[in-house]
């Protein structure tokens, strides 16, 4: 509990000093509501996934399933309007979150197999959809989701705020959460116990969905198209939150907290190397590295549990 | 201590799984607040015929009787509801959670927030709740906040039992309490096992250590291929003769057994 009390917090401070030094820029307003804006799509994604990850699971189709998500969402809205489109990305979420659950609780299929094999066929419907073509076309109205303001907030950071505050409430208040984290802890115990196990874990994944699809409606926004190749790289970043943050892959410990450290943790480190004019190439390297050396020292403090 | 009128008996139990013959038409006798140790090599049939009485199993042929009565058990949860209790040996506890979370997992004690839409956890209450039960058990624990896999091999079963205890067990099944116990451990289970007793509650012991179940049990069943083979007072015989009834025959020069590991 040190690392996500302490060590990631100095972590933090430590790179805002020296970012701030190297790029004066760094502490404008105009940037600090960037890095918010920037960083809304991830705390969407890191939620579900960090809920997923208590859960002794992991998602790794979530950046294709944003691209699908996009597409498909971008074509109800041009065809139907505004609000159909929007509710058709986020019930487009949930149902895919829980067929992932279905495969997990009910067909037994390991996470990485049965997310790996929704990965490839998100991919595959979403270039069938959209031919490998951007769809536009899209209402001039929906620009407001990734671009409005609220009371000078970035409208993506408020929604993200929200979902923060509504998914630790969730894990810590709960029983729903109480039944997450028993189920990652010690699936038997749960079932002996009279958890029903299956229902539960199809609807934490289905709820993460829910979650990846609002971030792909809104992503989509910001984009003002829809793209299959959108969501690029959002496994990676919300499994890169949840580890950083200290949340172990399938032991049930950590919380919704330390993961809102790690998106702000990754969003400095992110924005601030961009700052620098470090490539995106470098820091998809250091992405790699940082996740190994996250779980890496992860295991060997908790060595013996 | 003597043991009062049978609270369980458990009559000419025959269970079969495909050609295996698991038990062949097992008894046995429970009193109240009594503990009975239950021996037997590992194919004797001894989780066969707890797994029937906690409900996980039904029996082929056979009668279960709870307190003079005949019972039918469907599924755990109707053993659960007569307060017959099992504590597993590894599946008992999530070691993320925390001991109040473990004491009460599965029946978490909430309170309304919104009427109808939302519950929380009543932690407070939970709390309050579990520090009765471990007072009760004179059980001592620093923190009913830390999670469970910081707590020693003792104290974690210390919680188990907490668990099933505060489900208003009248019968506890342990299975090998004191297996994976450090020395010093083992004595304190042990004495909880007492404790139990000393509530009215009825435990049945299984366990490998000869010398735990002479410690603290009032009678010793032996189960051989599906059959009890023995079933005595503690007092009425020793650890020889109990081995020989487990490994069958008088084989002899086997007696080490019994006080070791």
């Amino acid at each position: 509990m040190t690392w996500s009390r302490v060590g990631l917090p100095a972590v933090i401070v430590l790179m805002a000093l020296t970012f701030s030094v190297l790029n004066p820029n760094f502490y404008s307003a105009l940037n600090l509501r960037n890095v918010a804006r920037q960083s809304a799509i991830l705390s969407l994604t890191a939620c579900g996934q960090t809920m997923v990850v208590l859960s002794g699971g992991f998602d790794l189709s979530v950046g294709m399933v944003i691209g699908l998500i996009s597409v498909a969402a971008s074509l109800v809205m041009v065809e139907t309007g505004l609000w159909t489109g929007m509710l058709a990305g986020v019930l487009m979420g949930v149902g895919i979150g829980a067929s992932n659950g279905v495969m997990v609780a009910k067909m037994h299929l390991p996470p990485f197999i049965a997310t790996l094999a929704m990965l490839s066929a998100a991919r595959g419907v979403a270039l069938i959809l959209s031919g490998g073509l951007p769809i536009t076309d899209l209402p001039r109205d929906f620009r407001w989701l990734g671009a409005g303001q609220v009371l000078t907030l970035p409208l993506p950071a408020v929604i993200a705020a929200i979902v923060f505050v509504g998914c630790h409430l969730l894990m810590k208040k709960t029983r729903f959460g109480r039944y997450v984290y028993a189920i990652g802890g010690n699936e038997e115990a749960a079932t002996y116990a009279g958890v029903p196990v299956a229902r539960y874990k199809i609807s934490v994944w289905a709820l993460h969905g829910l979650l990846v699809g609002v971030a792909a409606v809104v992503l989509t926004s910001r984009a003002v198209s829809g793209h299959a190749t959108l969501g690029e790289g959002a496994e990676l970043e919300s499994i890169a939150a949840t580890v950083i943050g200290g949340t172990a892959l399938g032991r049930g410990r950590g919380s919704i907290a330390n993961t809102l450290l790690g998106v702000v943790a990754m969003g400095i480190l992110t924005n601030g190397l961009n700052l620098v004019n470090v490539s995106t190439y470098y820091q998809m390297v250091a992405m790699g590295v940082i996740i190994a050396g996250a779980v890496y020292v992860d295991q060997w403090r908790h060595r013996g549990d | 201590m003597t043991p009062g009128a049978p609270l369980v008996e458990m009559r000419g139990i025959v269970k079969a799984f495909g050609a295996v013959e698991a038990l062949r038409g097992a008894d046995l006798t429970l009193g109240v607040a009594e503990v009975l140790g239950l021996v037997g090599d590992n194919a004797a049939g001894k989780s066969t015929l707890m797994k029937i009485l906690t409900g996980v199993h039904r029996p082929d042929a056979g009668e279960i009787v709870f307190e003079g009565r005949a019972v039918a058990f469907h599924s755990p949860r109707d053993s659960r509801a007569l307060g017959i209790e099992m504590i597993y040996q590894n599946l008992a506890l999530a070691p993320n959670l925390d001991v109040v979370g473990n004491v009460f997992l599965g029946r978490e004690r909430t309170k309304r927030v919104l009427p109808r839409v939302m519950e929380w956890l009543d932690e407070r209450r939970m709390d309050a709740e579990t520090r009765k039960i471990l007072d009760r058990l004179k059980i001592r624990m620093d923190s009913v906040r830390a999670p469970v896999a910081r707590l020693s091999g003792g104290q974690q079963q210390a919680v188990a039992i907490a668990r099933a205890v505060s489900f208003n067990a009248r019968v506890v099944v342990m299975d090998e309490p004191t297996a994976s116990l450090a020395v010093k451990e083992v004595g304190k289970v042990l004495a909880l096992v007492s404790e139990l007793r000393a509530k009215q509650v009825s435990v049945i012991l299984i366990s490998h250590r000869l010398q735990d179940v002479f410690t603290v049990a009032d009678r010793v069943m032996v189960l051989r291929g599906g059959r009890g083979a023995l079933d005595t007072r503690i007092g009425d015989t020793t650890m020889d003769e109990v081995v020989k009834y487990i490994v069958g025959a008088d084989t002899g020069g086997l007696s080490h057994l019994a006080s070791g590991r």
